[in-house]
């Protein structure tokens, strides 16, 4: 089972928190912090499993990490996962979010964190894989997002404010990372302190 | 197209994101917040009715500040207001702030459930899974109550999409992992299990790991998973599925769903349909070839996926443990990866191989790896993959690379990462024990180990190495003459000094005749080390110094002047100063056969499991180990020195062997009560006890603890001294106790200390105490407890303080039992009789038979039954003598339903008590406890 889903970037800055078991907010904050601390530190190219921290289980669960330029994501799981299925799902995550947001970002994740919800949604239910057909989860929100449309009427005129804000927050080039075979832009941000 | 576009979102949601970005400083930050917060806030209270818009837009500003970690504490109504909501943005927004920040215990989960009912039953697949996610996430026994009964209807239903049966399966499997009870089998089981047949690739692989759970619980009723499975992942290993859809990840065909199939497969042995085991074994060939084949691609996603299947399937094989051909193929598939360049590879060949070890078949295989395996743990970078190689060292340990593999762990100490080397140390202790032929390689082992990591090497390997070599005469004199040249390097460990002393104290003598090692250089060298050393180790030294005496009656002027110096006889330490006082008076006064005899040689320990080991096995739990039970036979060899040892010896050791509980050596252990006069044999206790003679002590004191099973309040000890009264109180899986310390006498109790040692399975934090009791006080503590899981053993409460310089130790077992995280349930008798059929396992029912010892009073047995903590069923039992009770017990991993029935028979004086819960060891715990109080 998966015990939590966490993303943050290379400051430890939390960008998605998802736990599939009851902790409290104090708890979950902590857990955040000492997962980071455990995963910043380690070279790259090490392997991308470890030990879970003491708040989360100790060595009972594992943290199966990838880095992708300023983001980390850790699946923290038990014993009945298979490690490589879950760094599958890792990437299948990315790839997903990297197609419903066109060259995915950290300023994205943080400007849509309802989207972010819901394609994790699609994918991963109390904890239990729902669906790893890239195709399948992308349909899923993109008749979602058709909705969203239909309803949103009024609501769509800031939608360029929007954007005019968030272009806004890109002061220097973006840079490409390869993470296998896509690509994902991402810009250098200004650390979030 | 993307799938979301760039521009759509809130405008006042992302110029709110923007203003935090921009702040400067933490203050800044938290000030915006809390601006915000404000704002939030009077517009939810404000007389304007908010439209569905701006509700999601504050909603989506809350998420994103409950992000950041600061407490959101309203909010939840709104977002409740939205869940009824008929646009779909809206009622999503308001499911996504529920499944974040609503706890199952909210009281909104009743307004919650009527609109996941509405959703529920809307014929919307969308707002179904929605109302699904919820419930999955949420999962909270009331949500249980209401929808269990629901759920498995649309999961099997001919007409549900296939989105809506995925979340079903899986909102499935949450309810029946957080309450068991509520989720009845039934009709709908093989139907379930047919799903595994499903056209659809996604509903297959959700219900797999509905099944899998499922089976792994009642592994009878899911069999028939078996075949089906096995077909299944033959289709899709053979590429003879067409229906793989869009399911083939990296030239990979359905990587997951193969994996969770043949996770699936290890909740059962082999099949044992002939064709059924052909063709699954078919399977596993194909596997381990198509590793051996060039990739179809040069992306790691592709090897990852093919190999994500490979080690499931080698996992199997170790599982099954009966195919001798799988198994060295299995064990050659890892020894390749183990010189892989992904170290994800090397990482998990390690870990695998562990297992591998294990079995009889490849244990051989596995060893010619040894040398790729000490590489690892020299080479790596990785700690993860360098504790994995130092795993799989100590799983293929056996006789004949013992030596070989101590002495690379050894070195390997030497550089090791600090978080791993407790467990080393502990591993080293066990394979050098375990494998011993010759002892002084033993001793040599764990003296290098004291050497090398000192701090790291627990009183149970240091009382250990001195149990070994008590027992065994033949190694004695070796150990002496090592630990006499370890103890001459400049810097020694201390605990070293404790061996050294205790094993020249003993058996000094058989060095003595080396004018090199004569008894005074002995004695000079370690009395070197003296002033460097805690109290404890001063006060083994000075034993060894009375023993010296003994030994060697020409040192007995040089100690008896050291025991006199103002140092010793004044020592500010009463324990120090005590043994001072009583071995010089001791030394001068006493015959020489008195002597003799008081000072006897220690006798041999009994036998029993290494204490090391058990300290491994709780670092590690239970499991991690076993590879090691299976060897008991030398062990018992190891200690069997038992044929040793004098009549005299004997005697003493009846009073100074501690019992098996208790710490080795009985150093720690309470003197018996009997020790107020020093007769020889309990003077060799003092010798030993940190007590000292002058201690009062008891055992756990253990008759209070059943008093409080049914009552919470009340006095749970009481001497001449000390009175403790309790009082607690517990809601769900938590509790509170309150203890009460009474100073009986006028005198003040000084250096005042609780402790208080909780088995794992609970948690808890006490505050300390107050170090003086003045006379005729009362002092009070309390202790939290939380329950994580259930449990058998009670905390111990441990008390230890001074009464007019006499040290005083009471231990009490503190009744926290399991019932006391009952929550009562009332249900009718339908229900009642319905769940009591379905716990019919013969593991989930405890009974026992006993004759009453009180009267048989109903108000009484009532009273009691309601003590207990659950509820006590009126007119469920036709009988109406008999009692019926109800009550689930909260742990903060599981609730547990539990049934209760207790049939009196006044003629016969004796009753009948049956229990049934979910779990096993709940339902004996239960009635254990219960048979007790009647």
């Amino acid at each position: 089972m998966i015990k939590a889903i966490l993303i943050f970037n290379n400051h430890g800055k939390p960008r998605l928190s998802k736990f599939y078991e009851h902790y409290s907010e104090d708890t979950e904050q902590q857990i955040i912090r000492e997962t980071f601390h455990l995963v910043s530190k380690r070279d790259e190219n090490v392997c991308n499993f470890l030990e879970g921290g003491m708040l989360i289980g100790g060595s009972e669960n594992k943290l199966i990490y990838r880095h992708y330029a300023t983001l980390y994501f850790v699946f923290c799981v038990d014993s009945s996962e298979s490690e490589l299925g879950i760094l599958g799902l890792i990437q299948v995550f990315v790839e997903t979010l990297d197609k419903c947001f066109e060259n995915v970002c950290e300023l994205d994740l943080i400007f849509h964190v309802d989207k972010v919800h819901n394609i994790l949604a699609e994918m991963v239910m109390g904890g239990m894989v729902l669906e790893t057909n890239m195709n399948e989860i992308i349909t899923q929100v993109d008749a979602q997002n058709k909705m969203e449309k239909s309803e949103a009427g009024i609501a769509g005129a800031p939608a360029r404010a929007v954007s005019a804000v968030k272009n806004m927050n890109l002061p220097e080039m973006p840079r490409n990372i390869n993470i296998g075979d896509i690509s994902i832009k991402v810009p250098n941000l200004p650390s979030f302190k | 197209m993307p799938a979301v576009s760039k521009g759509d979102g809130m405008r006042g949601l992302a110029v709110f994101i923007s203003d935090i970005r921009n702040c400067k400083s933490k203050e800044a930050e938290i000030k915006r917040i809390n601006k915000e917060l404000a704002n939030i806030r009077s517009k939810f209270k404000g007389d304007k009715a908010l439209d569905g818009y701006s509700k999601k837009k504050y909603v989506c500003k809350l998420l994103f500040i409950f992000l950041l970690g600061h407490d959101i504490d309203f909010g939840h109504m709104e977002a409740v207001n939205l869940l009824s909501s008929n646009k779909y943005t809206e009622k999503q927004i308001g499911y996504l702030f529920i499944s974040v920040l609503v706890n199952s215990n909210s009281e909104l989960i009743r307004l919650i459930n009527n609109a996941i009912k509405n959703d529920l039953s809307s014929r919307n697949p969308t707002f179904m899974c929605l109302a699904l996610h919820c419930i999955a996430n949420v999962g909270s026994r009331e949500m249980a109550e209401a929808f269990a009964g629901e759920i498995p209807r649309i999961l099997v239903a001919g007409d549900t999409m296939d989105s809506v049966k995925q979340s079903a399966a899986l909102c499935l499997l949450r309810l029946y992992k957080a309450s068991p009870d509520l989720v009845l089998m039934g009709e709908w089981t093989s139907r379930v299990v047919h799903l595994l047949n499903d056209q659809h690739m996604g509903v297959v692989t959700a219900a797999i790991s509905l099944i899998t759970c499922l089976s792994s619980k009642n592994p009878d009723e899911f069999k028939t998973c078996v075949s089906l499975a096995v077909s299944r992942l033959s289709r899709i290993v053979s590429s003879a599925s067409t229906d793989l859809q869009d399911y083939t990840y990296y030239f990979v065909p359905a990587p997951w769903l193969s994996c969770k199939l043949l996770r699936l497969l290890q909740c059962y042995p082999p099949p044992e349909d002939g064709a059924v085991k052909g063709r699954l074994v078919e399977c596993l060939e194909t596997i381990l070839n198509k590793a051996q084949e060039p990739p179809k691609s040069k992306k790691v996603q592709h090897s990852n996926a093919k190999n994500a299947i490979l080690f499931e399937a080698i996992s199997l094989i170790i599982h099954y443990d009966s195919e001798p051909n799988l198994l060295v193929r299995a064990c050659n598939q890892l020894g390749q990866f183990l010189q892989h360049r992904e170290t994800n590879l090397r990482y998990l060949a390690l870990e695998s191989m562990c297992t591998l070890a294990s079995s009889e078949f490849s244990h051989e295989a596995v060893k010619t790896h040894i040398e790729t395996v000490i590489n690892a743990l020299k080479t790596e970078r990785d700690v993860s993959v360098r504790q994995r190689a130092a795993d799989l060292l100590y799983a293929m340990c056996d006789r004949s690379n013992a030596k070989q593999i101590v002495a690379e762990m050894l070195s390997y100490l030497e550089t090791a990462d600090y978080s791993i080397r407790e467990e080393m140390v502990l591993k080293v202790a066990i394979l050098a024990e375990k494998y011993a032929v010759d002892y002084s390689w033993y001793v040599d082992t764990i003296l290098n180990l004291i050497r090398i990591a000192g701090d790291y090497v627990s009183e149970e390997v240091w009382y250990r190495v001195i149990q070994i070599v008590i027992n065994r005469d033949d190694v004695q004199g070796y150990a002496a003459k090592t630990v006499f040249e370890a103890l001459q390097a400049p810097a020694c460990h201390e605990n070293m000094v404790k061996v050294g002393g205790y094993i020249l104290g003993e058996f000094g003598n058989l060095i003595a005749g080396d004018p090199r090692s004569s008894p005074l250089v002995q004695f000079n060298l370690l009395h070197s080390k003296f002033h460097l050393c805690s109290v404890p180790t001063r006060a083994l030294l000075l034993s060894a110094y009375i023993k010296f005496i003994n030994l060697f009656p020409e040192t007995k002027a040089t100690i008896q002047e050291v025991l006199r110096s103002d140092s010793q006889i004044r020592n500010s330490d009463v324990e120090l100063q005590q043994r001072a006082v009583e071995y010089l008076k001791l030394s001068s006064i006493a015959s020489t056969d008195v002597l003799a005899t008081v000072l006897e040689e220690m006798p041999p320990f009994p036998e029993r499991e290494s204490s090391i080991l058990a300290k491994l096995k709780k670092k590690k739990g239970p499991g991690a180990v076993s590879v090691e039970l299976e060897d008991g036979k030398e062990r018992g060899e190891l200690n069997g020195g038992g044929d040793r040892g004098g009549d005299a010896a004997i005697a003493a050791s009846n009073a100074s062997t501690p019992s098996p509980s208790a710490d080795l050596l009985g150093l720690r252990s309470t003197a018996p009560a009997s020790g107020a006069t020093p007769s020889a044999g309990s003077l060799l206790v003092d010798v030993f006890s940190e007590a000292g003679p002058s201690a009062t002590s008891a055992g756990v004191n253990d008759d209070g603890f059943l008093r409080f099973v049914c009552k919470n309040n009340g006095v749970l000890f009481e001497n001449q001294l000390l009175q403790i009264g309790i009082k607690s109180e517990y809601r769900q899986n938590l509790g509170r106790m309150y203890l009460f310390y009474g100073n009986k006498t006028s005198v003040q109790f000084v250096s005042f200390n609780t402790t208080v040692s909780c088995p794992g399975e609970l948690f808890r934090s006490t505050k300390t105490v107050e170090p003086l009791v003045e006379g005729g006080a009362q002092v009070q503590q309390v202790i939290n407890i939380e329950c994580l899981t259930d449990f058998i053993d009670a905390p111990l409460l441990n008390i230890k303080f001074r009464y007019g310089g006499a040290l005083q130790n009471i231990s009490l077992k503190l009744p926290v039992t399991i019932n006391k995280f009952f929550q009562p349930t009332e249900m009718a008798a339908a229900d009642f009789f319905q769940r009591w059929k379905q716990l019919s396992q013969p593991q989930q029912e405890a009974q026992k038979i006993f004759k009453a010892s009180h009267g048989m009073d109903t108000e009484v047995l009532k009273a009691k039954l309601l003590g207990l903590g659950t509820a006590l069923l009126e007119n469920v039992d036709p009988n109406p003598e008999n009692y019926v009770c109800a009550g689930v017990i909260q742990t903060k991993a599981q609730q547990v339903g539990c049934l209760l029935r207790l049939e009196p028979n006044a003629q016969a004086q004796m009753y009948r008590l049956t229990l049934r819960s979910s779990k096993d060891t709940v339902s004996q715990r239960v009635c254990d406890l219960l048979a007790e109080q009647f």
